[in-house]
């Protein structure tokens, strides 16, 4: 009684071209980094180890990639069976997501030939949180696979085997809520051992971890709602807005949530008083803050949020306040000491785009040839 | 009605997760500082001896086989300014006003060496993923490991110092660090010698000891009068090659290393202040031990993920059962 159908409709479009002109690019610089190393390609020095390629493509790249897993959370956990109809293409933008992040680790690896070393548990490291990151992320992506393979078995028609999938996929649906919360909140607390670097303002030291999840789960729940109204723009399809303010309602208290623990903590740690103190870090911390009130007062009026346009305006600005929160955190205002500066350089920029185009190229082919949205009468 | 329970449900799982959080927060005291290893092979550098020759950066390429770094058509020294792939050692300085006192705060200038300062409690090595990162038991040493090494420069990070370097320019780069000449194929400490660099200091600027040893020495000289004569020792101070009489500067009273984040094998004295001789903000408790707190108290065991595993695993399937929703299909 699958409801799914692929949409259909050309796959050679002037965007597909657009992105496939963007992904050619970028391959041209990726080749450079291989042969040359990466000095050749990126800015990244001795005291800004990490660059885009690590924040943007893997840190904020699988936040953004969280839908997947916000919506596993709705449905499954407090078994919220009508959002159901979104799950399919969150998870398959949460694979491309994690891929992704996972393709990027492995080209700003420095030693990417010896990237099996981490899976050996001979080399395991226990007090590594990056150990934590890579493994769960590993996990995570194949988790993803598993998830999502009952659209590719339903293309090729294969019963038994969903079937089978069926009996066991309640144990890998609950992984997939498990590893990512273990995995988002252990990039924050990849920040502790960085210590003085961290600008004090993003600095709450044991609290990272929290504050992590919970910008993951509003950027999951966000990214639900942008996707949706795009593919509702671009396909067409039944009219999800009522089920998607209530996302969005979810999203704002989780919001609340996470502005209340960091300014109680900030209060705590008495560095309040910084957020005033009108400099670059000072700037970015409102600039942050206000992205992500906006959505609040969006989201707070009834009439508002029942209006796509105002919902989706909602949606991006929290996606930009998590995106920006991890990016003042781990690269904006991350201070390794005197002597070091980092701006990224052009052919690290197109990169990173071309890793971003890859994924929207892989989407909308796919979106376009399996059952992935949903065409019939809600539950 | 349905829309209310989910929302107590979100909050109730925000509420669960700040509890586990809070629960970390309280135990993330449990790990201490790694404890002081006492014979732990180390350095002191004492800055007002130093006259800038960068002896030891040569000796230092010498012994380890490091190209050095030529930026003017000189040719004549090596030009580092910092650590990098290609460096282990470099001598900066410190310049102020008119820069014409040796050891002046104020318009004076001095020189500050940058090496790895082989940490008691390593932030690299505790963030190294695949342990290429190791504290050798008996020496105390920092050593790494390029056939573990991934190159993902967390360690980079998670050192204070900046002092983990990683070959950008090359196609098969890999993490370079001062290991106290003590590297398979060097191996100068286990043949009873000395580093490198303190070999090559002229002034004793740079000492080699056991780490008790040189603590004393440091705690001697901070305590002496300015002015007063002492004959400081050159080379290992455990069978210095010669002293040399000089009357004492007016040291600023700390040892840096003694304990800045759980402290150093390699001390630094000086008559600057180490801020401004660009050493780090740090305080007594290591960033190691606070990111190593978090993790167990999350990790131990797995015992957390596997109780939450089992509850989501339960819950799920329940959902999927009872209403026939789930299953994706």
């Amino acid at each position: 009684m699958s409801t799914y159908k692929p949409i259909g409709g050309r796959i050679l479009t002037p965007t597909f071209i657009f992105f496939s002109i963007i992904v050619a690019i970028s391959i041209y610089f990726m080749a450079q980094r291989f042969i040359y190393g990466m000095g050749s390609v990126a800015n990244i020095n001795g005291g800004f180890p990490w660059g885009i390629w690590v924040v943007y493509d893997v840190i904020i790249g699988t936040g953004l990639a969280c839908g997947g897993y916000a919506l596993a959370f709705t449905v499954y956990v407090f078994n919220k069976g009508k959002y159901h109809p979104l799950v399919r293409p969150a998870l398959l933008a949460s694979l491309f997501g994690y891929a992704l992040g996972g393709f990027g680790a492995i080209f700003d690896m420095g030693r990417w030939w010896q990237f099996y070393n981490i899976m050996l548990p001979w080399n395991w490291n226990f007090n590594s949180v990056m150990l934590e990151v890579g493994l769960c992320v590993s996990l995570y992506i194949i988790v993803l696979i598993i998830e999502f393979s009952p659209v590719f078995l339903e293309k090729i028609g294969a019963q038994g085997l969903i079937k089978v999938l069926d009996k066991v996929l309640f144990f890998f649906i609950a992984l997939g809520v498990l590893l990512p919360t273990m995995h988002q909140s252990s990039l924050g607390s990849m920040l502790i051992i960085m210590g003085y670097k961290i600008d004090p303002l993003w600095q709450v030291m044991q609290f990272q971890p929290l504050l992590a999840v919970l910008t993951a789960l509003i950027m999951g729940y966000s990214i639900v709602i942008f996707e949706a109204s795009f593919s509702k723009a671009s396909f067409g399809g039944p009219n999800e807005t009522p089920l998607l303010a209530v996302l969005g309602k979810v999203a704002v208290g989780l919001m609340f949530a996470f502005l209340a623990i960091r300014f109680v903590v900030l209060g705590v740690q008495g560095k309040l008083g910084l957020i005033f103190a009108g400099d670059f870090s000072s700037l970015m911390f409102l600039i942050e803050t206000a992205l992500f009130i906006i959505p609040a007062l969006i989201i707070a009026l009834p009439s508002q949020r029942q209006n796509p346009s105002k919902l989706l305006i909602a949606a991006v600005s929290m996606l930009f306040a998590g995106a920006l929160y991890r990016f003042n955190a781990f690269l904006f205002t991350y201070d390794p000491g005197p002597g070091y500066s980092y701006f990224p350089s052009v052919s690290e920029i197109m990169v990173t785009l071309g890793v971003i185009s890859i994924e929207i190229l892989a989407y909308l082919v796919i979106v376009k040839t399996m059952p992935v949205f949903h065409r019939g009468e809600h539950a | 009605m349905k829309r209310r329970e989910f929302l107590k449900g979100a909050l109730g799982t925000s509420a669960a997760t700040v509890c586990g959080v809070m629960a970390s927060s309280k135990t993330a005291e449990a790990r201490p500082n790694l404890e002081v290893n006492d014979n732990a092979v180390g350095m002191l550098y004492d800055s007002t001896l130093c006259v800038g020759c960068k002896a030891c950066v040569a000796k230092c390429k010498e012994v380890n086989d490091m190209s050095p770094v030529i930026e003017s058509k000189l040719e004549a020294w090596d030009e580092a300014r910092d650590l990098s792939g290609d460096t282990l050692n470099v001598i900066k300085v410190y310049k102020n006003g008119t820069a014409k006192t040796k050891d002046a705060e104020t318009d004076g200038f001095a020189f500050e060496k940058r090496s790895c300062m082989h940490c008691v409690d390593p932030g690299c090595v505790s963030a190294c993923p695949v342990t290429a990162l190791e504290i050798q038991q008996k020496t105390g040493i920092i050593t790494y490991n390029p056939d573990a090494c991934i190159g993902c420069r967390t360690c980079m990070t998670a050192c204070p110092y900046n002092v983990p370097q990683f070959e950008y320019d090359k196609t098969f780069g890999q993490i370079h660090k001062c290991q106290m000449c003590n590297q398979k194929g060097v191996e100068r400490i286990d043949k009873g010698q000395m580093t490198g660099c303190a070999e090559a200091c002229p002034t004793g600027a740079t000492l080699f000891g056991t780490r008790k040893q040189l603590l004393e020495e440091a705690k001697r000289r901070t305590a002496l009068k300015p002015g007063d004569i002492y004959n400081y020792p050159m080379g290992d101070l455990s069978k210095p090659d010669s002293y040399h009489e000089k009357p004492v500067p007016n040291y600023k009273d700390h040892i840096w290393g003694e304990k800045e984040a759980g402290g150093t094998n390699v001390m630094h004295i000086s008559s600057i202040s180490f801020d401004k001789l660009g050493m780090p903000p740090l305080e007594e408790r290591s960033y190691a031990s606070m990111s190593e707190g978090v993790q167990h108290t999350l990790y131990s065991y797995l015992a957390l993920p596997a109780v939450a595993l089992a509850g989501l695993s339960f819950v799920v399937k329940r959902n999927i059962d009872s209403d026939g929703e789930g299953g994706d299909s």
